[in-house]
Formats: structure tokens, C-alpha cells, sequence
């Protein structure tokens, strides 16, 4: 299966009569986009507004990050399940709006949303700070309960997403990425003396807000089940959590995987890639022992050498992980596990909820109970109120001149466990 | 110049073996070959300017009162750094030096560096609040450890970043440090399972930590007569969350009087918690603490007696170190106001 990557450039984002890109600009019809996101009668009000890199702004509680794309060659489009028919994607061409995002923000739960600071300390630690972000706020209508208007709220980004991403169907990318996989037979005879890799990609499935869907498909409902790597960079996976900030994988993470594009980048020279085996995180332990047997099981069954395994969230998925690690390394094949940890804010504490020896390669991305300082922000895109309750802030964390002191996992996006940043900890 | 300050024990002092081990702490007029060893290893950068010493079993014996004179003649130097053995697997020196090297930094402000086997057991009473260069199990690795030490006091006197324990050749201090690295994470995983697979060396980024196991304790005689407790992790607090416990990572727990109450209801409680959705346990919190069923099963005679007050905290995000603190002193008190059980409910 081959999928190439159109990107268009995007470097600045302003608003206009009509929606449209113009070289590097995206230009953005606010009540346009206003009216798509209450098209849903959960939602009640709306507001639009940019952040660019290196503003002073401070964008919370936010929920989600969204990559604009559009299918232009190949069966299905992006977000199947969602925004299109569930045909399968992952094939042909897909123009990538590259440099911008949508974020949608708003008091879901109130501490399971983050923040995204455009530039000062905050910045460094979140990738959203390097896009320019239309940002929506959004309120629903409050005699609905969290769950409704999560879900109004997530298929409102979508709905966003894939009207931005419309803009670009005709335009002709300067610069294309090629992805291609193969069945399992090319591949055994394209590359007989490659090891073969899989990647286990662990979803957020603890129910109750923490959820991910495939193709439309609660996962928490779904057995462990394999995707062709390139049908994620089509939206194929998509989040509905609302969890700690700075681990939880939003749709943009699912759109831009880092783990497939690096073996991607292996592919055929040092390793085979074999596809990605999608398996959740559910909260029984009759679940998690299912689901980490069936990892298990379809790595042995597609004969991998090795397998990387990507977490999301903490705490609970711990178990997840180490079960799968353990479950897999038992058949023989080898592991690495991508991290993050709990090691309080002096880092002396044990940094995971569950261990076993078997994990001997283990790859982090940081002590999310770090604590760091933000400076006070100019403009504040959302409500500020909310980083006293925030997952890593307390009561006092927004100080009086307006800075905030907090853990780093308040920040969307800082200690990934896809292995999509350079923060990490010894 | 750079001043440091050596401390020894009585036999690296030359007062005497185990038969001196009994002399108290005193500050040398000259210092010994030890401290001179150490000295050449500074090649000028520094001068060890006092030594002081201390009997191993006068130390483990009167260590408040030996610590307390030790410090004294420390801080008469105002050194830079104060510089503990080495004490290779000597127990009670080893005790000793890692103690003293604390203190120093804890008490004077002043920086420290211990050296001793991994297996001595001062190294893990204080690798956390030193730091303490491994060496080899004895003497025989005085040459090694001494270029060590001196090389790792300079980087701290300078204020140099001090790599990790691999890197400096200290036991690790079992604090987790951020660091910035040059390649993204996905792009590390790729290169060390490509590592793993071929066979060569690969370092993992966390070492995996040993669990406590926990016994449990013996059953309960007889129930009916017990006293049961409710302690929980799910944050369930009286509405409005009067002691602020944090949504993640908390900092401290809550003690309610639950005496009269036997229903939580959706006015007057609620959880804290931020890990997960808080939908169901805020409409009706016995959810998550159970006390409406216990009050049946005391009203059944199925209990004794339900335990006046509650305990709460959250358990998201916080650190397994704080929530044995809290567990030590909530047992404490559980212990002391005769509760013979106690249901601990997560999330």
C-alpha cells in the first residue's frame, strides 16, 4: 500500500471574507467556521482565534490538536467512521495542511484538559507552540452532561479540520513524502535478510472520556487488531480523551506518528516493517490480559524479529505495558517501550505503577511531576481559571501577577509516549 | 584556591586499628598521606586545608554528639567542598563518611562527595544526599578512586553540569534528572531496538525499579466485632474540596468525620480526582467510598463499628514515595484509634 504526503506549507493564518490558501498564508472565514462548528445543537456558542509562534499567548483548557488534510487520490477520506464512509484509507495521495492545526478548548471536565504556551518557557516543552493554531472555544449548551459535549466538541474539530483541509484538494504540493508498506510475502521476498519489525501501538481506552476511536470504532470495544501503517496518516485514528495533558496522544500525534514515519525511515534499508498492531488500555483485568495475549499472539503470527511499544497515559496503562512487553519479550521477540514517568517533583520516587526485568530497553520521555514556571501571557486564548484544578496544577498554581507554577504535565503534548520529543530524563 | 576538606576515620589517620576505634573526633595540625594523595589529584586547583577524623565505633556509637563536633571543625575552614573517605566496603565508615557528607550539605550549605563499595550500606542510606563515587570493596582501589573524587569535588566546587552516574563513575542517586536529547524519542526507540536486535550494546533510558511486595496481614477473627475503616484514593472529598487536594500529583490527604452520615449524595460530596471521569462518582460518591453499605452492614451487625472518620487522597500522578508517606501516617493513627480493618477503594 502506497501513500503519498502532499505537503502545503502553511506559515501564517488570518482571517477573511473567504476561506482559502494563498501561497503560505491559510486565509480563515470566521463565521464560516463558526456555523460548521454549531451545526451541532449541543453547541452554543463558539469563538475563533489564531495563536503563532512566538506570541504571547496562552491557549487552556485545551482538548484536542487537529492536522487539516484532504484525500485527493485513493479510496475513502480522512477521519473514516467520521467525516467520510468507513472505506479503507491509507492509499493514493492525501494533501497535508503542514505548519498549522486546529485546537479546539473548553471546560469539558475542567482538569483533564492542558495548555499550550506560543512562546517563553512553556513553549519548549509542547510541539503546538511551532504551528499556527486556529483555535476554537466552544461551550455547549449546560443542561448537557460531559459526555455529550465532548463528543459534540471532538466531531466539531473534525468537522473543522476536514473544511480546512478542503481548501487544499487542488493545490499541487511542492514537496511529497512517499510512504509504502507490503503484504507479507513482498516482503519476505524483498527483504529475506531484514529483521522483520512490528509496532505495537497502545490506545487510551479506560472508558468514560479516556477513549479512541478507530475507524470510527470505540477501541475499548475492539480485540487487538492490526492497521497498514499508512492508513493513520489518513486520520484513521482519532482522540476522544480527556486525560493529563502531557501524555495523552491527541489526533495530531495519531496523523503525524513519529514511531511509523522512523521505521518507515528503516524500512527496507535496516528493518522490514511489518504494520502496526493497534491494542487498547481497558481498565478490567480480564481486558488487559486479553488484550496484551492477543499483542502477543499476532506478533508470533506475523513472525517479527522485534516490536517497538508506545504508550499513552500512566498510571493504570503501566499494567498495559508491562503486559505486553513481558507477554511479547516471552515469545522470544525483542522490545523497546516508550515511556513517560511519575517521579515526583524531586524525581526520587519510582517512576512507573508496574515493572518487570523483561523491560530492559526502555525509551522515556520525561518526569511529567517536573515542576516548572510559566510566565504571565499577554493574551489568553480559553480560561485561565481553570489551571488551579488543572491534572499538575494546584490550588495557587496561577499566581497573582498571572505566571503559573505547575507540573509539566499540565502542558499538551511535553512528555509524548510516541516518542514524538526530545525532553526525556536520567 | 579551592579549600576542601578531608574527613577520615581513625586507621586512615594513623591513630590505630579496630583497638582505636573508640577515639572521638579531632582535627589534625598535619594531614596525613591520604590527604596528600588526594591533594596531588587536584594538581594545584585545590588544597585540602584540614583533615579530620573520628573512631568508626565512637562515630556509630555517640553519632549525634560526634557529628556535631565533626561539623564544628568543618565549618571553622569555611571550605568548598568536604570530601568523606573513601571507605571501600568498611560498614561502619562507610556509615560514617556518607552521614558527615550529608550533613555537610544538608546543615552547612556546603557541597560533598563521599567514595565507597556499592555494597556498603552507607552507600544506600546516602547516595541520595551526597554524591558517592563507586569504588572497588577494598583498599586495592585507592588509585582509582582518589582521580575520581578529586576530578567529580572540582566539577561541583566549579559549579560544571555533573553528568550522569555512568558518565561521572558516582552510584546512582536514584533521582530522575530531565535532559534535552538530540534526537526525538520514536527516532531513540528505533535506534536501540536496531541495536538490541544485532546484538550490541544498547543502554536503556529508565532501569526498571524493584517493587515492594506486601504481605497481607492475617484475617480479621472476627468481623462483627471489628472496627473498619474507609480509606480511598479516589478523591472523594465533602463538596467544594475544602483542603484543595489536587485534581493529580497530590500533595497531601484529607481526614473527614462521616459520624451521622450515612448516604453521600451528590450535594454534599464529590471527588478531587482528575484521572478519570468524574461524572459518576460526583452524582453519587458511595461509588468510589462506600459508606452508605456500611452503614447497612453495621446496622446488620455484619460489622462492628464503621470508623468515625474517612481518609482521602489522589492517587493520580502521585508519587509512590508521597503515597507511602501519607499510608505511614494514616496507618499510624488508624492503629492508635483502635481501627482493626480497613477497605481501601481505588479507581
Amino acid at each position: 500500500m502506497k501513500l503519498e504526503l502532499g505537503l502545503i506549507k502553511i506559515e501564517d493564518i488570518q482571517f477573511a471574507s473567504e476561506s482559502k490558501i494563498d501561497g503560505t498564508t491559510l486565509f480563515v472565514d470566521k463565521e464560516t467556521v463558526k456555523k460548521i462548528v454549531l451545526e451541532d445543537e449541543v453547541l452554543v456558542s463558539c469563538d475563533v482565534d489564531i495563536a503563532k509562534p512566538g506570541e504571547s499567548v496562552r491557549i487552556t483548557p485545551v482538548k484536542d490538536v487537529i492536522e487539516p488534510r484532504v484525500k485527493v487520490e485513493g479510496t475513502g477520506g480522512v477521519f473514516p467512521g467520521w467525516m467520510h464512509k468507513v472505506d479503507t484509507v491509507g492509499s493514493g495521495r492525501t494533501n497535508v495542511l503542514k505548519g498549522c492545526a486546529v485546537v479546539t478548548a473548553g471546560k469539558v471536565v475542567g482538569f483533564q484538559e492542558g495548555i499550550i504556551d506560543m512562546s517563553g518557557e512553556g513553549a519548549k516543552y509542547t510541539p503546538f507552540s511551532k504551528l499556527n493554531n486556529l483555535v476554537l472555544i466552544i461551550e455547549p449548551d449546560e443542561s448537557k452532561d460531559q459526555h455529550t459535549y465532548e463528543k459534540a466538541l471532538r466531531l466539531a474539530g473534525l468537522r473543522v479540520a476536514t473544511y480546512l483541509g478542503e481548501l487544499a484538494r487542488e493545490l499541487s504540493a511542492k514537496e511529497v513524502k512517499t510512504f509504502e508498506s507490503c503484504t507479507i510475502p513482498e516482503g519476505i521476498e524483498k527483504y529475506p535478510g531484514l529483521p522483520r519489525v512490528a509496532y505495537v501501538l497502545m490506545l487510551q481506552s479506560q472508558g468514560l472520556l479516556h477513549d479512541t476511536y478507530v475507524y470510527g470504532v470505540d477501541i475499548k470495544q475492539s480485540l487487538t487488531t492490526m492497521l497498514m501503517p499508512t492508513e493513520i496518516f489518513d486520520g484513521a485514528i482519532i482522540s476522544g480523551n480527556c486525560v493529563s495533558a502531557c501524555d495523552k496522544n491527541t489526533t495530531f500525534h495519531h496523523q503525524n506518528n513519529p514511531v511509523v514515519e522512523e521505521l518507515f525511515a528503516e524500512h527496507g534499508k535496516t528493518i522490514n516493517f511489518v504494520g502496526v498492531i493497534i491494542t487498547n488500555e481497558n481498565v478490567y483485568l480480564a481486558d488487559k490480559e486479553r488484550s496484551s495475549n492477543w499483542s502477543a499472539k499476532m506478533c508470533k503470527f506475523l513472525g517479527v524479529d522485534g516490536v517497538i511499544i508506545s504508550q499513552e497515559g500512566f498510571g493504570n496503562p503501566d499494567t498495559d505495558l508491562i503486559m505486553n512487553c513481558k507477554k511479547i519479550e516471552a515469545e522470544g521477540i525483542k522490545t523497546v517501550i516508550i515511556t513517560d514517568e511519575y517521579a515526583g517533583r524531586d524525581g526520587a520516587s519510582q517512576s512507573l505503577a508496574d515493572a518487570d526485568k523483561a523491560a530492559d530497553a526502555v525509551v522515556t520521555g520525561g518526569n511529567a511531576n517536573v515542576v516548572i514556571k510559566l510566565p504571565k501571557m499577554d493574551k489568553i486564548i480559553g480560561h485561565i481559571e481553570a489551571v488551579d484544578i488543572i491534572a499538575g496544577g494546584w490550588d495557587g498554581s496561577l499566581q497573582e501577577d498571572g505566571s503559573i507554577e505547575a507540573e509539566l504535565q499540565v502542558i499538551t503534548g511535553a512528555t509524548n509516549e510516541m516518542g514524538f520529543n526530545c525532553y526525556s530524563a536520567r | 584556591m579551592i579549600k576542601i576538606v578531608h574527613y577520615i576515620n581513625q586507621f586512615y589517620a594513623g591513630v590505630g586499628g579496630e583497638d582505636k576505634a573508640d577515639v572521638g573526633p579531632e582535627k589534625m595540625a598535619t594531614i596525613p598521606p591520604i590527604s596528600n594523595a588526594l591533594k596531588a589529584q587536584f594538581k594545584g586547583e585545590a588544597d585540602v586545608v584540614a583533615t579530620v577524623y573520628c573512631g568508626d565505633s565512637y562515630f556509630a556509637e555517640n553519632t549525634e554528639a560526634a557529628l556535631e563536633s565533626i561539623l564544628a571543625y568543618i565549618e571553622e575552614e569555611k571550605p568548598d567542598l568536604v570530601v568523606t573517605g573513601p571507605a571501600f566496603n568498611a560498614g561502619r565508615y562507610g556509615v560514617a563518611a556518607g552521614n558527615i557528607a550529608a550533613a555537610v550539605t544538608e546543615k552547612l550549605g556546603i557541597k560533598s562527595i563521599s567514595g565507597m563499595y556499592i555494597e556498603n550500606p552507607g552507600a544506600d542510606m546516602f547516595k541520595g544526599k551526597t554524591y558517592i563515587v563507586s569504588t572497588r570493596n577494598s583498599a586495592v582501589g585507592m588509585k582509582d578512586a582518589l582521580p575520581l573524587m578529586a576530578k567529580l569535588a572540582l566539577k561541583l566546587v566549579k559549579g560544571e553540569e555533573i553528568g550522569s552516574a555512568e558518565e561521572e563513575g558516582y552510584i546512582s542517586r536514584g533521582v530522575r534528572v530531565p535532559v534535552w536529547e538530540k534526537e526525538r524519542g520514536a527516532r531513540r526507540a528505533v535506534n536501540m531496538l536496531l541495536n538490541k536486535l544485532n546484538g550490541e550494546e544498547y543502554i536503556t533510558e529508565f532501569p526498571m525499579p524493584m517493587f515492594d511486595k506486601v504481605d497481607p496481614n492475617a484475617a480479621i477473627k472476627d468481623i462483627t466485632k471489628a472496627k473498619v475503616a474507609l480509606v480511598t484514593s479516589g478523591g472523594i472529598v465533602p463538596k467544594g474540596n475544602p483542603d484543595h487536594i489536587e485534581s493529580s500529583s497530590a500533595s497531601h490527604y484529607g481526614k473527614y468525620d462521616i459520624d451521622g452520615v450515612s448516604d453521600l449524595t451528590a450535594e454534599t460530596f464529590q471527588t478531587a480526582h482528575g484521572g478519570y471521569d468524574p461524572v459518576y462518582a460526583n452524582d453519587d460518591a458511595d461509588r468510589v467510598l462506600p459508606v452508605d453499605i456500611m452503614r447497612d452492614l453495621e446496622k446488620e451487625g455484619k460489622i462492628g463499628k464503621l470508623h468515625r472518620y474517612y481518609y482521602s487522597t489522589v492517587g493520580n500522578g502521585t508519587s509512590v514515595a508521597n503515597s507511602k508517606k501519607y499510608a505511614e501516617e494514616i496507618a499510624k493513627e488508624l492503629v492508635a484509634d483502635g481501627v482493626d480493618a480497613v477497605i481501601l477503594t481505588s479507581t
